[in-house]
C-alpha cells in the first residue's frame, strides 16, 4: 500500500490521512510505550543487577541467573511444581470440558442455562473462589464431615499433606476454569456444518465413532487453542495456590511466579524476580512453539 | 507474522448481523427420536443436571454457610441450613473492616479502566482497521507481539515506575498501566475491517472528516463489538490480583475487593462466616453481569476465543 501509486492529488489526501490516523493511534501508542515497552526494556535491566527496592542498584551480569539455579533454594522446587501443576491440570481441563461441551449437545433441554451456571466461577473474582474451596477443604470442612457421618471415613488434611495440597489446588483450578473452554468447544461444535454431520450419519457413523473420527478432528484447530491458551495461563498459576495453601506446606505448591512475587515483594530483590520472570517466559515460548510444531499431526485445518 | 493469519477472526464480524449461531441450531430441524433415541436422551439429561448440581454444589454450600452462626460453621455432621438464617452475616461484613471501601474502589477503578480502554481502543482499532498509512502493519504486528509478554514479566518493571512517577497507593496506579494492551485494539480492528467501506465512502464524499465518520458512521454500526469488550475488560479490572496486590500497600484507602477479601481471610481468620458472606457478595456483580449478558459473553469468546481457527 505504497503511497507512490497515487496521483499528486491523492498523494496531499494520503497524507492528511496519515497524520489523522496518527492522531487515532497515538494514545494507544504512548499508552505501549510508557506500560510495556519501557518495563520490558527495564525488565532486561534489572535482571543483570541487584536491584533492592531502595537503596543503591549493582550490576551484577549473569549473577543472578546463575545464583536462580545454583544458590536459591525455592527456584528448583518451584519450576517443578509450576510443571506438575500444567501437567495435570491442562489435560483435565481440556478433556473435561470437551466432554461437558459434547454433552451440553442441542437435545438438551436448558442448556443456555445450564452453560451460564459452569461459567460462573470463571467470571467471580478469584479469591472469592479460593475462600470456598478452603472452606470445604477444612480438616472439618465438608468434604471430610461428608466422609465421616455417611462413611464413617477420616479424609486426609487435604491442605497440609504435600501431595494432596497440590491435587486440591489443581482440582480447585479445574472447577473454575472448566467453563471458559467449554464456551470455546460449544461455539465450535456449533459452527460445524450440518452437511458433514448429515453426511457421516448417513455413512452410518453413530455415537463414539460420529464423535471421535468426524467431530474431534473438525474441531480440532479450537482444541488446539484451547490447550496453547489453558497451558500458558497454567505457566502462570498464581492466586489459587497463593491464597489456598500459601504455597505450602513448606513449599510443596508455590509455582514460579508465586516465587516471582516472594523474591521481587518480600525480599525486596527486584533484580533476581526479574530474571526469574525471564525465565518463566522463555519457558512459555518454548513449550508454544514446540505445540505448534506438533499440531501438524492432529490439527485439521479446512483450508 | 502477517496480519493474515488471523483475518478469519473478521468473518464473525461479519456474522454478527446475522442471528447468532446459537438460535439456528436451535431451530435447525431433527429426525424424530427411535424410543432407544428417547431412553438415552432421558439418561443424558440426568447426567448432565446431576454433573451442574455436583459442580454448583460449593457455591450453594458457601452460600448457605453464609448464613449460618460462626459457632455452627464446621457442625459435624455437616448440614446445609444452619439453625437459623442469620441474614445480619451480610451486614456485619460492612462493619468489620473498610469492606465498603474495596467495593467503592473496585467499581471505580473497573468502570474507569474499561472506559479509558474503550475509548483507546476503538481509536487505535479504527486507524489499524480503516485508515491508510504508512508503516500501519508493521506497527500493528509490533503491537501484536506485546501480547506474547506475559503480566509477570511487566509487573515487576511496573512497579519500579510506578515508584518512579509516585503513584504506589493510587488509583491511577490501579487504572492505567494494564489499560493499553493489544487485545483491545485487535478486538476493535478485527470488527471495523468487517464493516463494508461503502458505508463510510459516502459520507466522505459529503465531506465529513475521519473523526465525523468514526464517530457517527462506525462506532454506532460497533456497538456490540464494543459492548463484547467493554464486559470482558470490567471484568478483568474487578477480578484482577496480582497487580493491585503488588502496587497497593495501604489497603484501608486503595484496596479493591480481591486484596480486602484476601486480607479478610488473615485478619478475621476464625469468622469463616463472614468470609463466605464477603465471598458471595463479591461474587453477585460479576453473576448479574454474566446472566444478563450471556449473549455477548458467548459471541465475545467466539470471537476471541476462536482467533486460532
Amino acid at each position: 500500500m505504497s503511497t507512490t501509486t497515487y496521483t499528486p492529488r491523492r498523494g496531499t489526501l494520503a497524507r492528511t490521512e496519515s497524520r489523522q490516523a496518527l492522531g487515532f493511534v497515538s494514545p494507544a501508542l504512548a499508552g505501549l510505550a510508557l506500560f510495556t515497552i519501557v518495563p520490558v526494556v527495564l525488565s532486561i535491566v534489572m535482571g543483570f543487577f541487584n536491584w533492592p527496592t531502595f537503596g543503591d542498584k549493582e550490576f551484577v551480569g549473569f549473577d543472578n541467573y546463575v545464583r536462580l539455579f545454583t544458590q536459591s533454594p525455592d527456584f528448583w522446587p518451584a519450576l517443578r511444581n509450576t510443571f506438575v501443576f500444567a501437567l495435570l491440570y491442562v489435560p483435565i481441563s481440556v478433556i473435561l470440558s470437551l466432554l461437558l461441551a459434547l454433552s451440553l449437545s442441542s437435545r438438551i433441554r436448558g442448556r443456555g442455562a445450564l452453560r451460564v451456571l459452569f461459567f460462573i466461577p470463571v467470571v467471580t473474582p478469584m479469591v472469592a473462589n479460593v475462600l470456598v474451596w478452603k472452606m470445604l477443604l477444612q480438616p472439618q470442612g465438608l468434604f471430610n464431615g461428608l466422609a465421616q457421618s455417611w462413611f464413617g471415613v477420616q479424609l486426609p488434611n487435604f491442605l497440609a499433606d504435600p501431595q494432596w495440597a497440590m491435587i486440591m489446588v489443581v482440582v480447585m483450578s479445574v472447577w473454575q476454569g472448566l467453563g471458559y473452554n467449554m464456551l470455546i468447544f460449544s461455539a465450535a461444535l456449533e459452527q460445524l456444518p450440518e452437511s458433514v454431520v448429515e453426511a457421516a450419519r448417513i455413512d452410518g457413523a453413530k455415537g463414539f465413532r460420529m464423535i471421535w473420527s468426524v467431530m474431534l478432528p473438525m474441531i480440532s484447530p479450537s482444541i488446539f487453542f484451547a490447550s496453547i491458551m489453558t497451558m500458558i495461563t497454567s505457566l502462570q498459576v498464581f492466586a489459587q495456590p497463593q491464597l489456598l495453601t500459601g504455597g505450602g506446606p513448606g513449599n510443596a505448591t508455590q509455582p514460579l511466579v508465586q516465587f516471582i512475587y516472594n523474591q521481587g515483594f518480600k525480599f525486596q530483590e527486584l533484580g533476581l524476580a526479574a530474571a526469574a520472570a525471564w525465565i518463566l517466559f522463555a519457558i512459555i515460548i518454548i513449550l508454544t512453539a514446540l505445540q505448534f510444531r506438533a499440531q501438524k499431526k492432529w490439527v485439521h485445518y479446512e483450508h | 507474522m502477517s496480519t493474515e493469519l488471523i483475518s478469519p477472526v473478521t468473518a464473525m464480524a461479519d456474522a454478527e448481523h446475522d442471528a447468532a449461531p446459537v438460535e439456528q441450531s436451535e431451530r435447525r430441524g431433527r429426525a424424530p427420536l427411535t424410543t432407544g433415541g428417547r431412553i438415552r436422551l432421558v439418561f443424558a439429561h440426568l447426567g448432565v443436571y446431576l454433573a451442574a448440581l455436583v459442580f454448583v454444589s460449593p457455591l450453594v454450600y458457601a452460600f448457605f454457610s453464609a448464613l449460618k452462626p460462626n459457632s455452627e460453621m464446621f457442625a459435624m455432621p455437616p448440614t446445609l441450613v444452619g439453625s437459623e438464617l442469620r441474614w445480619s452475616n451480610f451486614a456485619d461484613v460492612f462493619a468489620y473492616g473498610p469492606f465498603l471501601t474495596y467495593i467503592g474502589n473496585s467499581f471505580f477503578v473497573a468502570v474507569s479502566g474499561t472506559l479509558v480502554v474503550l475509548a483507546v481502543s476503538t481509536m487505535a482499532g479504527y486507524a489499524f482497521g480503516r485508515l491508510r498509512w504508512k508503516g500501519r502493519d508493521l506497527v500493528f504486528v509490533l503491537f501484536l507481539g506485546t501480547l506474547m509478554v506475559p503480566q509477570e514479566v511487566l509487573v515487576i518493571p511496573m512497579f519500579q515506575v510506578m515508584q518512579w512517577l509516585g503513584w504506589v497507593d493510587s488509583y491511577p496506579a490501579l487504572i492505567f498501566p494494564f489499560a493499553f494492551t493489544a487485545f483491545g485494539t485487535f478486538l476493535m480492528r478485527q470488527f471495523f475491517r468487517g464493516i463494508p467501506f461503502e458505508l463510510e465512502e459516502a459520507a466522505r464524499v459529503d465531506g465529513a472528516g475521519p473523526i465525523r465518520s468514526f464517530l457517527q458512521i462506525i462506532l454506532p454500526l460497533a456497538k456490540s463489538a464494543v459492548a463484547v469488550l467493554a464486559v470482558f475488560t470490567f471484568l478483568s479490572f474487578w477480578n484482577s490480583y496480582l497487580w493491585p496486590l503488588i502496587v497497593t500497600v495501604d489497603y484501608a484507602s486503595h484496596g479493591t475487593l480481591p486484596i480486602g477479601l484476601a486480607s479478610f481471610s488473615g485478619l478475621q481468620g476464625t469468622r469463616w462466616d463472614l468470609q463466605m458472606a464477603a465471598a458471595i457478595i463479591s461474587m453477585v456483580p460479576t453473576t448479574v453481569l454474566v446472566i444478563a449478558l450471556q449473549k455477548h459473553l458467548v459471541k465475545g469468546i467466539a470471537m476471541a476465543g476462536l482467533g486460532g481457527r
